[in-house]
């Protein structure tokens, strides 16, 4: 499902670059070079118009919108859209050539993958910091205390699988507790684990402490003391395949500068 | 001897309505005649419980088989034996398999049913069939195993539902003669329902005839033929044939 | 007429033949007997099995019902009919979550089951099986309805009168006349459960060698290890080939029956 929204909406991205650059080179020939001087705020700069693509990482997907609309009233004329999903897959895609202005990921290895292929336009930098927290269902149904509890096989648990940041996260926790994590299931991203705990399914989850306050009263967080010692950073970076390259480097910028406030209120580290 | 028939068979369906007394003594052969649509068919439907009687009622040596009501037994239980213009043999089994499925329907083990069946069919002189197809036998030999087939039950009454329309013309004397037969080694009774007198005039002791839902008259062949008690049953003796259906 | 044709031809052929082109043959061995691939391969296989299983023991009543269901009310037969044919139309992730509401810790027969033997149903293979059986039972039941209604009835008059009940006549009778849709229902219900993934990883969840199912193991291996993911898909290309291959036009004659 979520391939084939992917694919049209990549299919609609690519038909309007294309017509943006040929807009761009008719009109604004200014626009569309890379090395063009852009003020982060943008205010005084004319030169900003059309849309960028950002692909972010699932944890994200309240706080860039908020800052994508703070920025489109700041610069009427531009539009940013989102993709969000498990920062691996969406990583793969990027390498793979998906049309995408700027990829905000959930750990630094994730963005590695990008900028090991030469395909950030600028270095990475790091906006927010966030840790894991156990969520468990509001009643608590599984007698969840802390860490050691998910190497207790008669408890229902999930967890992320190896290969996405947060379970990455997740296997490092477990080996700094010396716990051995019996899971009953290996989910392929944040959000299905939230799910598994909101449904009453799982007694017990591995998410992100952002997750929890997101989920309101559906999961009650159990915070413990490894989550410190296994803090993912969340960099954002323009990407060099950018179409529009200005506007990508524009709305990075403003991420970074002014992103903090909203961050923080959703729950994330400063970034250090 | 078994097969005393006592019977009136009312069946309403639409505008077609089925209003006929039928009587068999013990051991006796009955032809039902008539054209199409005179109910020849949904006689024998009533009688082997496949259609139920809307009036009237079916006794069958003392047994109540249908009261148009609650007394309905339905076709396995019955002692009474169907064999359809077409054979209708069962293609996924061999002939063998065949002739034994109504003895394992009874209760009897495969080994047992086989043994009867091979017998029963050897009887006919159709023992080299057994271990084939029905796709893999004539129509005429199709027509005497399902009879060997419906038989090896022993019901008390045997309906046939002109058996001899599917044959080729040159054929039907020799099968004819073939089923004349059995039905003369046969303890029960029978009725023969057909278009062709000559059927009649081989295989039954008495004749019925059949129009519109009713019976015209009743008696042996020659009876019919010296004294017809209505213009449709000197048409029907007197062309064989003519309308070639299997009636309705 | 041709140039469309093409470009519909390509469209259908295209992704198989780059999957085939770019498959690391040489390593296919190696991969296929791996730690990913090999629970995986077993757990798809013998669940796709089960759930085929579940399927004709569920599926072959619920046809004869529906292939005798001529005298019922017309509106009763076509919500009957639709509920059947839901999970064929429906996006399996959708099936996954209704299945997570029916059976999940705090669904509606989950939570009174777990309440009175403590018996939970996702994350374990069972679930699996469930999740297959669902999307794979349209199949089976509109194949095997197609075969029945296409049994001449008078086969099953001949039976009646030689002294089979109705259930004998049933299972001696119509059902062996039916046997090329019976088969042919449970070989695409088969190779619908094998190719299984949204319903499975929405309700089934995701652990080797218990519910990681080939497509499930194949979207988590996608983003570090390709390899194995490709491998993964030329396998379950080759199965769907050699099903459809093998039942040529039969399926859809039954389907349409």
């Amino acid at each position: 499902m979520t391939g084939i929204a992917r694919s049209q909406r990549i299919l609609l991205v690519a038909v309007l670059g294309v017509a943006g650059l040929a807009l761009a080179a008719c009109s604004e020939p200014r626009s569309a070079t890379p090395a063009a001087p852009v003020s982060p705020t943008g205010s005084s700069s004319p030169a900003l118009s059309g849309t960028i693509t950002v692909d972010a990482a699932a944890s994200l997907n309240t706080v860039l919108p908020k800052l994508a609309a703070a920025f489109g009233s700041a610069h009427p004329g531009t539009t940013v859209r989102f993709g969000f999903g498990g920062s691996s897959a969406l990583a793969a895609q990027i390498v793979a050539g998906a049309p995408v202005d700027v990829f905000a990921a959930a750990s630094t290895k994730t963005m590695g993958t990008v900028t090991g292929a030469k395909l950030a336009a600028a270095a990475p930098v790091t906006i927010a910091r966030n840790r894991l927290e156990i969520a468990v269902p509001p009643s608590n149904p599984g007698g969840i205390t802390g860490l050691q509890d998910f190497g207790t096989a008669s408890k229902t648990i999930v967890v992320c699988d190896r290969q996405v940041p947060c379970g990455t996260a997740a296997q490092q926790v477990f080996a700094l507790a010396g716990v051995a994590a019996k899971p009953d299931s290996y989910e392929p991203d944040v959000t299905s684990v939230l799910t598994k705990v909101e449904t009453g399914d799982a007694d017990a989850g591995l998410v992100y402490r952002t997750d929890v306050l997101a989920a309101g009263g559906k999961v009650k967080g159990i915070p413990f003391a490894q989550a410190a010692r296994a803090i993912t950073a969340y960099p954002i970076a323009p990407l060099s395949a950018s179409q529009n390259p200005a506007l990508a480097k524009a709305f990075t910028d403003y991420v970074v500068q002014h992103g903090a406030a909203d961050l923080t209120a959703a729950g994330f580290l400063p970034p250090r | 001897m078994t097969g005393a028939l006592e019977a009136r068979l009312g069946v309403r369906r639409g505008a077609f309505e089925l209003d006929a007394e039928l009587v068999l003594a013990p051991g006796t052969v009955l032809a039902v005649v008539g054209r199409n649509g005179a109910g020849k068919s949904t006689a024998l439907a009533t009688l082997a419980g496949i259609t139920p009687l809307s009036g009237g009622r079916i006794v069958l040596d003392g047994v109540l088989l249908d009261d148009g009501g609650r007394g309905f037994e339905p076709p396995e239980r019955r002692p009474v034996g169907l064999v359809l213009q077409q054979p209708a043999l069962f293609p996924h089994l061999t002939v063998l398999d065949n002739v034994a499925f109504g003895l394992r329907a009874a209760g009897a083990g495969r080994a047992d049913a086989r043994e009867q069946a091979q017998h029963a069919l050897e009887d006919q002189g159709l023992g080299d069939f057994t271990d084939r197809r029905p796709s893999q036998v004539s129509g005429g030999q199709a027509a005497r195993i399902a009879l060997v087939r419906a038989l090896v039950r022993r019901p008390a009454l045997l309906l046939l539902d002109e058996p001899l329309a599917a044959i080729d013309a040159e054929l039907r004397p020799a099968l004819r003669a073939s089923i004349r037969g059995v039905l003369d080694s046969f303890p029960g009774s029978a009725i023969v329902v057909t278009h062709d007198v000559a059927d009649a005039e081989a295989l039954a002791d008495e004749v019925v005839v059949l129009d519109s839902g009713r019976v015209l008259q009743r008696g042996p062949l020659a009876g019919l033929r010296a004294e017809p008690a209505d213009p449709v049953v000197t048409r029907l003796l007197a062309g064989a044939g003519q309308d070639g259906g299997s009636g309705g | 007429m041709i140039a469309p044709a093409v470009v519909g031809g390509v469209l259908l052929a295209g992704p198989l033949v780059a999957l085939l082109v770019r498959a690391p043959w040489g390593e296919l061995g190696g991969l296929l007997a791996g730690p990913v691939v090999l629970p995986a391969l077993g757990l798809s296989f013998g669940t796709a099995f089960a759930s085929t299983v579940v399927c004709v023991v569920l599926g072959v009543p619920l046809a004869a019902v529906l292939a005798g269901s001529d005298g019922w009310p017309r509106l009763l037969t076509r919500v009957a009919r639709a509920v059947v044919a839901t999970p064929l139309v429906l996006p399996p992730v959708v099936g996954g979550i209704a299945l997570l509401l029916l059976l999940s810790r705090t669904g509606l027969l989950g939570r009174p089951l777990f309440a009175a033997f403590g018996i939970t149903i996702p994350f374990t293979t069972a679930a699996v099986v469930i999740a297959q059986a669902f999307v794979g039972l349209p199949f089976l039941v509109l194949s095997v309805e197609g075969a029945l209604r296409g049994v001449d009835p008078r086969f099953a008059v001949a039976a009646a009168t030689l002294g089979a009940s109705p259930w004998a006549t049933f299972l001696r009778v119509t059902l062996p006349l039916a046997a090329p849709g019976l088969a042919a229902g449970a070989v695409l219900s088969f190779a619908r459960a094998l190719g299984e993934f949204g319903a499975t990883i929405t309700f089934a969840g995701s652990l080797p060698g218990v519910t990681e199912t080939l497509p499930v193991a194949a979207y988590i291996a996608l983003t570090d290890d390709p390899g194995s993911a490709i491998a993964i898909a030329v396998v379950l290309v080759v199965v769907a080939l050699a099903v459809l291959l093998a039942l040529r036009e039969r399926w859809l004659t039954g389907l349409r029956a």
